[in-house]
This record gives C-alpha cells, structure tokens and sequence, in this order.
C-alpha cells in the first residue's frame, strides 16, 4: 500500500529522469561526443548520489511551504504535478516541475485549510526568476574564459575533441550530481513528512536515514527514467533547436551545474551565511530553464544576436499558469479521493485555531477554540485548551 | 586516454594526406614547366608520380574516413572534414588530367606566351601550396587559417589574369595563324588555371568550417 501512494513521486521522478537527463547529457549524445549507454550510467550513478547526499536542502524549503501531512495527501499532490507536467507537455505549453508541484502543494494547502507560508513562497518564486539570469551570467563568464584558454592553449582539432569529451563527462556527472540534489525535492519532497521508512544503521559509523532511503527510490525512479526514455529526449535535444558547439553545449551544461547546485547544497549555504554573505535559498529550480537561461548568456556576449524573447515570454507566463493549474487539479484531486475512496489526505492539526459560523433560529453563533497556557501549573511547555467561548448576539433590527 | 591515442594514427594519415597534395601540386608545377622547357619527353615519368600520388590520396581519404566513423572522433566536424578532403582529392584529378592533356595533345606554346603561362602554373601551383596549408592549419591551429585562405585568394586572382592575358595575347596574335590553335592555347591556359580554382573552393569550404567551428 506503501508502494502505491509513492507510485505517484515514482512517477513524477521517472518523468523527471526522461527529461531533465537530456539538460545534462542531451548534447553531449546528441552530437554523439558522449555514447548514450555510457551517459545514462554516469547520470544514473551521481543523480542517486545527489538525491541521497545533498537532497535534504532544496526538499526542506518545499516542506516549510506546505507539510503534506498525509500519505494520501502527499500521493495527490505528487499525482496533481505529474498530471500537469504530462498535460502541459501534451500541449506544448512550457513547463517545469519545481513549479508544478509548488502549485499542487498550495493546492493541498487550500484544501487542508493550511496557512501558506509567504515568506517561503516568495523565497522559491523570486529563486524561478532569478535562477535563470544566475545560469545566463555565469554561462556569459564561462564563455569568456573558454575563449580565452582556448585563444592561448591552441589545442589541435583532436586533442580538443577529446578534451571537450572528457570535459563533457566530468561537467555531466556533477549536472546529475546537482540535478539529483536539486530535484529530488520535486519527487520526494511532499512525501518526507509522511515517510514511512526508519533510520538503519550500519554498524555503529554509519546511519542511513529514512528520508535518504525515500529519496534513495525517487533517485532509482529517476534513473529507470533516463535509461528507458531520454534517449528519444538526448537526440532532440543534440539535434538542437540551438545548434551548440560542443564548447558552448559545455559552457551550458557547467553553468547549468553551478546554479543547480548552489541551489541544493547545504554546504555552500552555510558556508556563505557563516561568513555574513547573502546565502543562495536551497529551493527546487527548473534544469530546462537555466540551459534557456544559460544559452542566453552566451547569445549576450556573442551580441545578442541569438536571442528569441518569444522564448523568454513563454518561460514567464509558465511561473504563473503552471503553479495555478497544478493547484487547481491538485484541490479537485485532493477532494475527490477523500469523498470518494474515504482516504484521508490531511491530518488535522490540534493547535489550529478554528472558526465557524452557524446559523441557526436568527443567532449566530461563534465558536472558538485556543490554546492557552497553563500558567498556575508552572509548565511552559505544556499547553490545554481550556475553553470555548461562545457568543451569543440577538440578531435584532 | 585511449581517444588520444587513435587519435594518433589518425592524425598521421591527414598529414600524410596534405604532404600527398603539396607534393602532387610540385610535380604539377615541374612537370609543365619542363614542357614548356622543351623536355616534353619527362612529362611522362611526371604523369606516372602524380597518378601514385592521387592513389596514395585516395586511399587515404578512404582510411581516414573509416576511422572518423569508425572511431566516432570530431562528430561535430567529421562531414566538413570529410568535404574538405574530397574536394582536395578533385584538385590533384584536376592537375593529373592536365599533364595527361598535354602529353595526349601535346599544343604547340609559341616563345611569346612561354614566360606567361610559367607564371600561370606557378599561381596556380603557389594556390594549391598555400591551399594545404590553410588545410593543416585548420587541424593544427585554426587561428592562422584565415590568413592562407587570403593567399590562396590573392594567388587564384593573378592566375586568373594571367589566363586573361594569355587568351588575348593568343586571339590578338598573328603568329598563331589558326583558329584550331588559338582555341587550343586558351584550353590550355583555362585547364592550367582551373588548379587555383579548385584550390579556392576548398578554401571556401574551410572558411565556413573555420565559422562553425569557432565558439
């Protein structure tokens, strides 16, 4: 039963796999610089590393948005993202899943009558704006310098060629490495409240907690995703609809890489905040729209000749639709399974503070429940409600 | 570690396909001079070194191709490439088939137009020279190609109006009493300068390579 209501991150982590592998390797394959067999593994190896070492950052911020307290919860809104990014791509409308199941996760919000927390979802939002034009300025500099070393290194045809091969795998495996810690929040991040493993230690140095071994299968789900559909996604992608040289699609990928990872690793973060400067937030980000992002910079210090802000409206309009859908599927979904099949797909709180108005005969009533301290006790932490006010108004001319 | 060294081999036979192509153009160069020397008998051993080398090139061309495919090296650049030493093989066909025209028809250069048309295959030859070396360039160090492609340009322009001159000096002439004569001097002076023209079409073909290839 475990299994089944994790089908839905499993899914969403293999759709992730299909696609999101080809931000990586998708030019590397499709200029065949890079065989697919040798890709896949190499992304399926660091994608499993990242999720399981670095996951926790990115998928602990979707949790300060809104902790899906229920396995029937978290299912629907995995489930609600899934549909969106499948029903979006159908209809090849631009879309990422760091912001569908941002959307579906307010949805749930709406639904559990949770209170959203802005100041988290300010922080993720401004991180869609801003990952993009992090990944178009350090692809800008990357560029620059590789034209530099390359101005003075004068390498011949093939020796470039097989350091750009080299260079492609090694960029590759962090960009999965990355992408793993980034995005694995997207797969399993709404089920970490509700997980239903237990910590396993390994003798007495080594303990796998209960939220790596979630993340440890959102990552084989990712995986089975690269090795089973992103080949067909890769040649796409190497074909190009921006036709890159091999140094430029490198340039990409590592800006790629660097934004990703900035934005899921615990390490820099608290590094940068232990020395008093402006910390990146750990916050699930779109791979799809930093290589946007990252082509742009290039196309910037080329003279911007490359630009499409066509491109660049669609990206917009998707910070905005995309969540507003998912939320939408995600509150009918939610309110179908639990009038439906009777699941309970939110816990309710004791703590939350509760007002209903009833009619009835001409007087409203209005109940309130709080909690209060029990200050004669001498106890702070302990807390009761002790009482429940009722008001009574004449509901007179 | 392994790419480099297959690489290795591969890089041997694109040299050893130019050196073919340079050496090719030399014997041009000597062996017309020589018959317009009055040594029209040593054409032959020329004609039977330029055909060994245009084997020699296409066998090469042949290896070189297999191991690009093969080998799955420069992906991006393979088909320039391959382009590129096809249409060089064409330039070495090109000055076969004119010193086989000269030993089969063996045209009557009158003393007047001798000095012209050595001028017209050493252009001709200098384009070819300058040709390969844009061409190693552009394996070796692609910011100096640009400067070949520009001489073999400034060359195959001087072999043009050198074949110009030639043709009016031939028409303009009543030294060269026929018709049939004069029509076969301006196919020779045309065949001879039709090396430079092959040598900057494939300088074309390596300018857009040189663009695509550029970051």
């Amino acid at each position: 039963m475990i299994l089944f209501f994790l089908s839905s991150g499993l899914f969403l982590g293999w759709s992730l796999g299909g696609n999101d592998a080809a931000n990586v390797f998708g030019t590397a394959v499709g200029t065949k610089m890079v065989k697919f067999r040798t890709a896949a593994l190499i992304a399926s190896i660091f994608l499993i590393l990242g999720a399981v070492i670095s996951g926790a950052g990115a998928s602990h911020t979707l949790g300060k948005l809104g902790a899906v307290n229920a396995i029937g919860g978290a299912f629907m809104v995995a489930f609600a993202a899934a549909f969106t990014v499948f029903m979006m791509t159908r209809l090849q409308l631009p879309v990422s899943t760091s912001q569908a199941i941002v959307g579906a996760i307010i949805g749930w919000n709406l639904f559990s009558h949770t209170q959203t927390d802005y100041n988290s979802l300010v922080k993720i939002v401004s991180t869609w704006v801003m990952s993009p034009i992090l990944a178009a300025v350090f692809s800008a500099l990357l560029y620059l310098l590789l034209k530099l070393i390359l101005k003075k290194w004068k390498l011949s045809i093939f020796r470039l060629d097989s350091y750009t091969r080299i260079a492609l795998i090694v960029v590759g495996a962090f960009g999965a490495y990355s992408l793993g810690a980034n995005n694995i929040a997207n797969v399993m991040g709404v089920f970490v409240p509700v997980s239903p493993f237990n910590d396993i230690s390994i003798g007495n140095f080594f303990t796998v907690t209960g939220i790596q071994q979630l993340f440890f299968l959102g990552a084989i789900a990712i995986s089975v995703g690269v090795f089973t559909y992103s080949y067909k996604v890769m040649k796409t992608v190497g074909a190009g609809v921006v036709k890159l040289t091999p140094q430029s699609a490198l340039v990409v990928v590592l800006a790629e890489s660097l934004v990703l990872f900035l934005f899921a690793s615990s390490s820099v973060h608290d590094f940068l905040v232990s020395h008093n400067l402006p910390a990146f937030p750990l916050v699930p980000v779109s791979s799809s729209q930093l290589v946007i992002g990252a082509i742009i910079g290039i196309g910037l210090v080329q003279g911007g000749r490359n630009i499409n802000f066509k491109i660049l409206g669609r990206i917009a309009s998707g910070w905005v639709t995309t969540p507003i859908i998912a939320a939408l599927i995600a509150f009918i979904a939610l309110f179908f399974l639990q009038n439906t099949f009777n699941i309970e797909v939110y816990k309710q709180k004791p703590a939350q503070q509760k007002v209903t108005l009833i009619n009835r005969d001409s007087i409203k009533v209005k109940e309130k429940s709080e909690n209060k301290k029990d200050e004669d006790m001498g106890n702070h932490n302990k807390k009761k409600v002790i009482a429940n006010k009722i008001e009574l108004k004449n509901h007179t001319s | 570690m392994q790419i480099i060294g297959k690489t290795k081999e591969l890089i041997g036979e694109i040299d050893g396909f130019w050196d073919t192509i340079a050496k090719a153009s030399m014997v041009f160069r000597v062996g017309i001079k020589d018959y317009l020397q009055d040594r029209p008998e040593k054409i032959v051993s020329r004609i039977i070194e330029i055909n060994e080398l245009e084997n020699l090139a296409d066998r090469l061309r042949k290896q070189i191709k297999v191991k690009l495919y093969a080998q799955m090296l420069i992906p991006e650049s393979r088909g320039d490439v391959l382009g590129l030493l096809e249409s060089s093989d064409n330039v070495i066909d090109s000055a076969k088939k004119v010193l086989n025209s000269f030993d089969i028809e063996k045209p009557l250069i009158p003393d007047f137009l001798t000095e012209d048309f050595v001028k017209l295959v050493d252009a001709s030859a200098d384009a070819v020279e300058e040709m390969v070396k844009a061409a190693r360039a552009f394996f070796k160090e692609i910011s100096v190609v640009n400067d070949y492609i520009n001489k073999v340009s400034f060359f195959e322009h001087e072999a043009d109006k050198l074949e110009d001159t030639i043709k009016r000096k031939a028409f303009d002439s009543i030294e060269i009493e026929s018709l049939s004569w004069k029509v076969q001097v301006r196919y020779f002076a045309e065949r001879v300068a039709l090396l430079s023209d092959g040598a900057e079409d494939v300088c074309e073909r390596l300018a857009i390579s040189v663009i695509k290839r550029s970051l």
